[in-house]
């Protein structure tokens, strides 16, 4: 009965998606009040009926109800409550699902924040959401229905993934949706100033928080799936250049470029169209990166080939979407009127070098990914786009934005003098340079890579200190007064360049002076790396709530410190699959990081152990970033915007009654 | 013109994108489908003295599993090449690089699945027929000519899948 009520939902939620998808937008076209109010209750009827739906679903995987199909697929009664709970988004269906509730999330938050836009601008904005809600409801209710029935009923099910078996990816996939899904509310932004033709200042101010909010959450998602990678995988890597990553990684790029142009068309009024573009752009990766990771096109057990059905359907969703919204762009962007001009020095040109990188460096990562697909579709033959090429096309375009990073807050808007940059930041270039020449030496030798990210890190710490000094030396008070006075969406913008930073340190050291040894080891066998001793002490066979694992002992030594690490090989009893669990050693400077491989006679095992100096940098370099977004989100500018908005809008409605 | 290139890129893509639907981006195919299988004489293992050449074989449908007994993917497919061995199908085993000459006492332990499995040590003859690791499997038919080369483990659903339609056919031609 509970799947048969989510199934109704779904179907009522799709219904409440059309009106919302249709009648506002007729009402903004005709200024028909009416129909503009029906935005608003459309929309937050559909989330409740679609939380309802995500509800059903959870029932049935938290019951363990195995005669709905995807649960028998997705799940089993050995599951632990919490992972039972979490198989609701671990299938195709599910995730759908979860993608389709937090577009409607998304919906309800732009309904309840958007009281102090002009009605027909809010109500395009929630009409274009509810278009988008209509393709994906209309998805999952015709090709990839979550409450589809089994007949007979199995007695058991037949386990979720043991790869999403693990807290990393409980947290992972809402946090991308809330990145991916966030694009939506910029897109639509954009879609309604295509439409309406006006695309000003206030346009900006008010889609840039959307923007920078579902960044932030996309920065996060992302950081925790490479971070799972990392601990879950076990051999120790932190970016695979995977087909799925780059999934969530080209999107990220594209709203990073939108977020540096959104700045430049809310302050000087410039880059209107290209504005526009980027925000279209960052939702359409986030779609394809749906398609890519769900449709099986790159890498899947599973190719369409036998039932193309469901990536037809996506394929024609986004043709509508994309497709869509670029035709509208060609047609209306001319309206858009650009703004003030700029010298080729300026802080303008410089956030437009960055923008330009950021593209193409998205570009060249796109190509990597697809080539495969080209190659395959023309008949050339089939090939793999490894590392090498992304590393090789990726970091010299990367390189000079972060470069860039030093320069661009410090210069002035529209017109900058490059001689006085030049006076300004000499010394900065100069420590930065001899410093990271230097650096490399006390771990072994001359080595230019590193040498290049960390000048790029340093600099850009530097740069920042200047920035805060040269903000601060006009201002009146104690240290801390100042500094407070600063506006959170400066500090947002500093601590998100500082995570960068941190995050290239971490990349830069891990990977030019990280060790690794795989190695044959007996029960008291002991291998050395990087100074530290490992000890193998054994496996031994320990049950678990749903697997068995085998879990080893390795004593660790290092100048007379001791500490135990238990990494596991687990083997779960439904799927009979094998997980690695790696222990790990978490430091501020390095990682101690130990495997197990495989097992071989008399209780010996091969072993793999790592020393990782700096790579949580990465993920401490990812959590500032999303802090600064957050901070920049959170500027009183918008706070105050919205007050006096509310305010003007009681004032209206008081008027409105005495009248 | 400048604004409709978004628009344009995007159509090809997506162009790409309907093609790509319709492919198995796993299928790795092998250059050595269609063409003879790679002529070779090796030493048969358990006796001294005897070798083996493809051309022993011709006249039937075989299989030419490539196994080791250092793999352990190889060990987990053992018991169903067995099942296979005794419902009739004609496996032919080629050792590869078994530097510590395990092969003999292990098939000795746990019953061979191969009619005859030949001695590939130095691992040129698995070269030959573009083996990347074990285990790989080629289907070979009465003329001596490869059909298909499966990688990795074969188990039920492979052999359900994969093999058995092609087997079958293969079969109905003589």
């Amino acid at each position: 009965m509970i799947p048969e009520l989510g199934h109704f939902a779904l179907v009522v939620a799709l219904l409440l998606a059309l009106t919302q998808g249709i009648l506002p937008l007729i009402g903004a076209h005709r200024g028909n009040a009416t129909l503009m109010g029906v935005a608003r209750p459309a929309a937050q009827g559909q989330f409740v009926f679609v939380l309802f739906a995500f509800g059903c679903l959870a029932w049935s995987f938290l019951n363990g109800d195995f005669s709905v199909e995807n649960v028998a697929r997705n799940s089993h009664s050995q599951l632990p409550e919490i992972f039972r709970f979490t198989a609701t988004w671990g299938s195709h269906e599910g995730s759908l699902l979860l993608w389709t509730l937090i577009l409607s999330f998304w919906t309800v938050a732009v309904t309840v924040f958007s009281r102090h836009l002009p009605e027909d601008m809010a109500s395009r904005v929630i009409g274009v959401m509810g278009l988008v809600s209509v393709g994906f409801l209309a998805f999952m209710l015709v090709t990839s229905n979550p409450f589809l029935r089994l007949i007979p009923v199995p007695p058991d099910g037949s386990d979720l993934n043991p790869l999403l078996q693990d807290m990393g990816m409980v947290i992972h996939p809402p946090m991308l949706y809330m990145g991916y899904v966030g694009f939506s509310v910029a897109f639509a932004f954009a879609i309604a100033a295509l439409l309406s033709g006006k695309l000003d200042v206030a346009w900006a101010r008010w889609s840039r928080p959307w923007t920078t909010v579902a960044w932030m959450f996309l920065t996060m998602g992302t950081a925790l799936g490479s971070w799972w990678a990392y601990y879950e995988l076990g051999w120790g890597g932190w970016w695979f250049w995977d087909p799925t990553e780059n999934a969530s990684f080209m999107p990220w790029l594209a709203g990073t470029a939108l977020i540096h142009s959104l700045a430049v068309t809310e302050k000087r009024g410039a880059f209107k169209s290209w504005t526009v573009l980027l925000a279209i752009l960052a939702f359409s990766l986030s779609l394809l990166g749906t398609f890519l990771v769900r449709s099986g096109v790159l890498s899947s057990v599973h190719a369409f080939a036998t039932d193309p059905g469901r990536g037809v359907f996506i394929l024609a969703f986004l043709g509508v979407v994309i497709g869509g919204s670029l035709a509208l762009y060609a047609w209306r962007a001319p309206r858009l009127m650009t703004g003030g001009a700029f010298s080729w020095f300026s802080r303008e040109a410089l956030l437009l070098g960055n923008n330009v990188l950021l593209l193409a460096a998205l570009g060249s990562v796109l190509l990597g990914t697809l080539y495969p697909l080209f190659m395959d579709a023309l008949g050339l033959g089939k090939i793999s786009v490894g590392p090498p090429y992304f590393n090789a096309v990726f970091i010299p375009l990367i390189s000079p934005v972060l470069f860039l990073i030093g320069v661009g807050p410090l210069a002035r808007w529209k017109q900058a003098s490059l001689p006085d940059m030049v006076s300004r930041l000499k010394w900065a270039f100069a420590v930065a340079l001899i410093v990271a020449i230097i650096l490399p030496f006390t771990a072994g030798g001359m080595n230019l890579m590193a040498t290049l990210g960390l000048f790029l890190a340093l600099w850009i710490l530097f740069t920042i200190l200047i920035g805060f000094a040269e903000r601060l030396k006009n201002a009146q008070g104690s240290l801390m007064q100042k500094l407070s006075s600063l506006p959170r969406g400066y500090w947002g913008m500093q601590i998100a360049h500082a995570g960068l930073a941190v995050g290239v340190i971490g990349a830069t050291v891990v990977s030019n002076f990280e060790s690794e040894r795989d190695v044959r080891m007996n029960v008291g066998d002991h291998v050395e790396l990087a100074g530290y001793r490992f000890t193998f002490q054994g496996v031994k066979e320990v049950p678990g709530p749903n697997y068995v694992a085998g879990r080893g002992t390795i004593e660790v030594e290092k100048s007379g410190s001791k500490f135990v690490l238990h990494p596991e090989k687990r083997i779960y009893n439904a799927s009979g699959m094998p997980m690695t669990e790696a222990g790990i050693d978490y430091g501020v400077f390095r990682d101690v990081y130990v495997s197990l491989g495989e097992q071989l006679e008399n209780g010996a095992w091969t072993v793999k152990v790592y020393h990782k100096p700096f790579v949580d940098w990465l993920w401490g370099g990812a959590f500032l970033l999303a802090l600064g977004g957050a901070l920049a989100a959170s500027d009183r500018r918008y706070r105050i915007a919205l007050r006096k908005a509310e305010k003007a809008s009681d004032k209206l409605a008081a008027k409105g009654a005495t009248a | 013109m400048k604004r409709w290139i978004p628009l344009i890129i995007f159509a090809v893509l997506a162009g790409f994108l309907y093609v790509g639907l319709y492919l198995n981006p796993r299928e790795v195919p092998s250059p050595f489908i269609g063409k003879p299988a790679p002529k070779f004489v090796l030493p048969v293992i358990g006796q001294p003295g005897t070798t083996f050449s493809p051309e022993q074989a011709k006249g039937k449908v075989w299989l030419l599993n490539i196994w080791a007994p250092w793999c352990v993917s190889c060990r987990a497919e053992h018991s169903f090449l067995m099942q296979l061995a005794q419902s009739g199908i004609s496996i032919y085993g080629l050792n590869w690089k078994d530097k510590d000459r395990e092969a003999e006492a292990l098939l000795n332990q746990k019953g061979s699945p191969y009619i005859v499995t030949v001695d590939d040590l130095d691992g040129r003859v698995g070269i030959d027929f573009g083996v990347t690791g074990t285990p790989e499997t080629f289907v070979i038919d009465q003329s001596g000519i490869i059909r298909m080369k499966h990688v990795g483990p074969i188990d039920e659903a492979v052999w359900k899948k994969k093999f058995e339609p092609l087997l079958g056919k293969l079969e109905k031609s003589t």
